[in-house]
């Protein structure tokens, strides 16, 4: 019994606890983090059991209401769903267990509102991933839309601009989105996912299909930060406070990156996104532009999180172009980087936290004493992360790009395994860059005071065991990479009718 | 050709409300006349929606006793009716926040405009 | 093509993981230098004595074959102790128990700070050495590739001076570049024949049609492997790298790092490409020019030297094209005299190091023009250097004449006389530059040397040890270590033909 209800127990929990959080939190300040924890590991706890049951017995369906679907709205559970709510739901909770500190420090009167907003964030980024419904998708997206804008207003300095500037732009990529759906509903007169894909496999291209698709695509492109609609993502990332930031990065994205695989993997015919319209190789050249362009500024920056947030940039820029690709192997790369980018960032902006904790800032050129010395956990977390961003073998970094070369000799396209390649190397520029700056004497201040000694001076293990546990789920899921790829990423492939 | 354009006036009505939304946007300096254009974005698709789900000689989906339910032609499209409801509350919401994000940045840099705003985050 | 009888057994993993296992101990013992000090020996002497133990098999043509994991959809990390790997495996770990106590003894004299981190990293280097060693496909080799080049960047920037770090970007810019060609062609590779094992003889026979496109493959192989190979024009990472301490210069330069890239060059040409792709697509030809013009070129270079540790440098860039120039020539003899050098020159050159960095603790000269003298102050340790030189020169009855003269009749056997005469003309200039050295330290005066005071015992005992290996192993090859043995084996499983 429980199985079936799944698909829904996943969002729900987070409402629930979002709720609860509000009503006890007024009472008592005391039960607002373990509230949340509780039910981040509820729901985490469910998306796995859920995981396990998809891949052994197949799809589960959720019909709300007891409407038969497509009247009414249905969630799936399908091994593509299942995987990226587990992921979400895993490193929301590690990131939560690491935020108490954080907020404590950063936004001590503003506890109760951060934790109840965070939980509606994962509300809304576990109902984009279970929801079979394409407007329903839209409700979800505008959920953890604007729970973001919430997260990331109260950070320090420019932070409430870069919000309003987030939400300007959000919304116009919401809106297109739900413009997209529309036209979308016009010809197919149905709005569930399954089922439109079946009409529109059935129907001609023409003009309508074409702008429905294109709108759709741009929507999720701009809140995926798929270069050129990236804009809002430096500042965003940066000014929010860092839980905040560890919260949105890791998941934030990587979710309108599963609702764009759905889209252009599940709902659209492939002949339409391949042959008729050459949406993949569109967003192949986009996703290139953006890992060269994200690379490239990532150098240029002087403070830990903006840097982070144009490497993010970047990121996204291979899981776009392993679904660019348009080959199995491609989409095992983009699957799998959506996995190991989502550790790796949780690892990196947990670090940032823990700077920002220690030291108050995460400025680089300003770090007064070797921080290698002072957080000697913290820095090898950090170095783990960095050499698993630029590839070492046998980080989870490396095996994502493995295959998504892999794909792209497979489908003859050089150009994107150079682009590829070389943005291996400029992840390495910047990142021992940080490395150096972490654990070397040399470098003296920007104001050329030479660097203090320093005492250890560690994190506390809240926010270290989060931290560190990270970091060996990097190493875990790269050499264990091919049971992953094996046991969850084939039968999504698989599934695909 | 003519036909074209009046056949589909709503069409391009919608179209212009959402370029017009879209200038806004870009182009207003004030942030809450930014605001007001990602309203009249929002209205556009709305409209746009509405405009779908109508037809000719169709009645509001409420049951009406004279027709009952044995025609449900006669009734317009209830569905692009209800998605829009959401999406109202959905722009509600969002202009909410943006207001109590306004009200963050006015209080920080007493400033609404955004040039001036930007010489004061300096 | 021969057919290689496997057996499964763990010990190669185990020689791979005993300096790993070393690492956690090192790092807890910080405080207690003796005691971490004991672990680096230990773990070393274990890695040896494991490696070692797995020589008579591999003589009787069976190999030592343990699948860890599977890497990739079809891809395992495997690890096989072939004759060639158990022959490199024997030099690095062998010599690594002489660096060891050579390094406690160059730590210690010049006070160095950040000796755990030397330690553990070279502990990690080592393990990394073996696993390439021991790689059976060329996905597990990148693995530990990559390692070793983590590994080996806290060894160059040791002295955190900015000289050094610039030196440390200068090498990670060339080696990870490196890295991701060799990424690059192995995917290609893989795409091309489903096939990335070591195999004697090579995966490409007569049933693969090959292109002009397989040539652009070959190379982008020879560039990715090429930058630890130090061939030119991929090798001026290494005389910026001499600034990193001596030890860390004599393993780079002896065991770990250059030879693995020479390692991967005969792997690629022997175990992945094979003769008959070489001869087809006329790359031996192409191998052959690339590693000639480094051997010239290296030592004219050397010449202008005047830092003892840069002219070692450029000397190490020549002789390692020598190994190239003997997998490129691909005879038996050949083939034969280049492994023997991969091995010869090791002893050789980390004997000429050690004595570059007796010099530099106990006399704090860098320079050739400040050593006048030297050999009166410090004569075990020039003695030592000298027969070094002479080993490099090609003099008898020290083991480099044995390589030298394998690599000459290799060269007629495959028909390429001239060959012979860049051998002559590079026995030459090493003699041109290495006289002078030895000359001006024995018998020039100087007042600055006047006084004896000969180096610690723990950095004379190493350099002793090496200098008189060579000595000996001139004599008689297969002394101890079999190495004359193995290296006939393996090249007769490449190249197919018996020698005596």
């Amino acid at each position: 019994m429980i199985s079936n209800n799944i698909p829904v127990l996943i969002p729900l929990t987070f409402l629930v606890t979002a709720i609860l959080i509000v009503i006890l939190g007024s009472w008592r300040r005391f039960f607002v983090h373990p509230l949340a924890i509780l039910g981040t590991a509820f729901s985490f706890v469910v998306s796995l059991y859920g995981l396990t049951t998809v891949l052994s017995s197949g799809t589960i369906r959720y019909h709300i209401g007891g409407w038969i679907p497509p009247i009414g709205i249905e969630y799936v559970l399908d091994p593509l769903s299942a995987c990226i709510a587990t992921i979400v739901c895993g490193v929301a909770l590690l990131v939560l267990i690491h935020s108490r500190v954080s907020v404590e420090s950063e936004l001590p009167e503003k506890v109760i509102p951060f934790y109840a907003i965070a939980m509606l964030l994962l509300l809304g980024l576990t109902g984009i991933v279970v929801t079979g419904d394409l407007f329903n998708l839209y409700v979800f997206l505008e959920i953890s839309a604007l729970s973001s804008y919430a997260i990331v207003s109260v950070g320090e300095k420019r932070a409430p601009v870069a919000a309003f500037r987030y939400l300007l732009l959000g919304t116009i990529g919401a809106t297109f989105y739900l413009l997209g759906i529309g036209y979308i509903y016009l010809l197919c007169g149905s709005l569930n996912m399954a089922d439109v894909s079946k009409l529109l496999a059935a129907s001609q291209i023409n003009p309508a299909l074409v702008v429905g698709i294109v709108l759709m695509i741009a929507g999720i492109g701009l809140k995926m930060a798929l270069f050129p609609m990236h804009g809002w993502l430096p500042d965003a990332y940066s000014y929010a406070p860092s839980s905040g930031s560890a919260l949105l990065a890791p998941i934030g994205t990587k979710v309108a990156a599963y609702a764009l695989i759905r889209m252009v993997v599940y709902v659209f015919p492939s002949e339409y996104v391949q042959k008729d319209l050459p949406i993949l190789d569109i967003l192949a050249w986009l996703s290139a532009a953006g890992i060269l362009y994200g690379s490239v500024m990532a150098i240029a920056q002087s403070e830990l999180k903006r840097m982070l947030a144009y490497s993010s940039i970047a990121q996204i820029g291979y899981i776009g172009l392993g679904i660019g690709l348009g080959n199995a192997l491609g989409f095992i790369g983009a699957i799998l980087h959506i996995l190991n980018h989502a550790l790796m960032k949780a690892t990196l902006f947990l670090v940032a936290g823990n700077l920002r904790l220690k030291i108050g800032h995460s400025s680089l050129y300003q770090f007064e004493s070797v921080i290698g010395r002072k957080l000697p956990w913290t820095s090898a977390a950090f170095t783990i992360a960095a050499l698993s961003m630029i590839g070492v073998p046998p980080t989870a970094g490396f095996f994502s790009k493995w295959y998504l070369v892999l794909a792209g000799i497979e489908g003859s396209r050089w150009f994107f395994i150079a682009v590829i390649l070389i943005s291996s190397l400029l992840n390495a520029v910047y990142f021992f860059r940080v490395l150096e700056k972490m654990y070397l004497h040399v470098h003296p201040k920007e104001d050329n005071t030479e660097m203090k000694v320093a005492e250890r001076d560690e994190v506390p293990a809240s926010m270290l065991i989060p931290t560190l546990v990270f970091a060996g789920l990097i190493l875990l899921f790269g050499l264990f990479n091919v049971a992953i790829i094996d046991w969850v990423i084939k039968p999504m492939i698989l599934s695909n009718p | 050709m003519l036909e074209f354009m009046l056949g589909h006036y709503a069409y391009w009505f919608t179209t212009a409300l959402l370029l017009l939304g879209l200038y806004g946007m870009l182009a207003k300096q004030n942030l809450v006349k930014k605001l007001i254009a990602m309203n009249i974005l929002q209205s556009s698709v709305i409209m746009f929606y509405v405009t779908m789900g109508s037809k000719r000689n169709a009645t509001v989906p409420v049951l009406d006793p004279s027709i009952t339910a044995s025609n449900p032609y006669l009734y317009i499209n209830p569905l692009p009716h209800t998605l829009m409801l959401t999406a109202i509350v959905v722009s509600v919401a969002t202009t909410g926040v943006a207001f109590a994000i306004l009200i963050l940045i006015y209080r920080r840099y007493k400033t609404l405009d955004e040039t001036v705003l930007l010489e004061r985050m300096k | 093509m021969n057919v290689i009888e496997t057996y499964a057994s763990f010990i190669p993993l185990y020689a791979v993981l005993a300096s790993l296992a070393a690492v956690p101990l090192i790092l807890l013992s910080t405080r207690y230098p003796n005691l971490r000090e004991t672990w680096t020996i230990l773990a070393a002497a274990a890695k040896f004595l494991l490696v070692f133990s797995l020589v008579p098999n591999v003589l009787l043509g069976k190999s030592a074959v343990i699948v860890i994991m599977e890497l990739s959809p079809g891809i395992c990390f495997s690890l096989k102790a072939d004759a060639f790997g158990v022959f490199f495996a024997l030099i690095a770990s062998g010599l690594w128990i002489l660096t060891s106590i050579y390094s406690i003894g160059y730590v210690r004299g010049l006070n160095e700070k950040k000796q755990t981190r030397y330690f553990t990293c070279f502990a990690v280097c080592l393990s990394a050495t073996i696993g390439i060693a021991f790689a059976a496909n060329l996905l597990t080799f990148f693995v530990f590739y990559e390692m070793l080049t983590i590994a080996t960047y806290p060894l160059v920037i040791h002295k955190e001076t900015p000289e050094a770090i610039s030196a440390g970007r200068k090498y990670l810019t060339f080696t990870l570049s490196a890295g991701v060609i060799l990424l690059a062609a192995i995917g290609w590779l893989y795409s091309r024949t489903g096939n990335i094992e070591f195999s004697p003889g090579g995966i490409f026979d007569s049933s693969i049609t090959l292109t002009n496109i397989d040539k652009i493959l070959f190379i982008l192989f020879i560039c990715g492997v090429g930058v630890k190979a130090a061939i030119i024009p991929l090798h001026s990472w290494l005389p910026t790298a001499m600034v990193a301490p001596t030890p860390v210069s004599a393993l780079l330069h002896a065991v770990a790092v250059v030879k693995s890239g020479v390692f991967g060059i005969v792997r690629i040409v022997g175990f992945i490409f094979g003769p008959y792709f070489m001869h087809q697509t006329g790359m031996d030809q192409l191998l052959t020019i690339i590693a000639c013009v480094t051997i010239i070129t290296a030592s004219l270079i050397a010449f202008a030297q005047n830092n003892l540790k840069r002219l070692l440098a450029y000397s190490t860039i020549s002789q390692l094209s020598y190994i190239v120039l003997g997998a490129a020539l691909l005879s038996p003899a050949s083939f034969t005299g280049g492994l023997l050098h991969l091995a010869n020159h090791a002893f050789l050159k980390i004997t000429l190091f050690f004595c570059a960095g007796a010099i530099y603790i106990t006399a704090h000269q860098e320079n050739i023009s400040d050593m006048s003298g030297i050999g009166r102050a410090m004569p075990i340790t020039m003695t030592a250097f000298t027969l070094g030189a002479f080993g490099l020169i090609g003099i008898p009855p020290l083991n480099g004449f044995i390589s030298k003269w394998y690599l000459g009749l290799g060269a007629l056997e495959a028909s390429k006389p001239l060959v012979l005469i860049v051998l002559l003309v590079s026995g030459l200039l090493n003699a041109g530059y290495f006289f002078p050295i030895i000359y001006r330290s024995f018998f020039s005066v100087s007042p600055k040397h006047n006084h004896y005071k000969e180096a610690s015992p723990l950095l004379l005992i190493p350099l002793v040890i090496t200098a008189v290996f060579s000595f000996v192993l001139g004599l008689f090859p297969n002394l101890l270590l079999h190495l004359f043995d193995m290296a006939t084996t393996i090249s007769h499983s490449v190249i197919g033909v018996t020698i005596k």
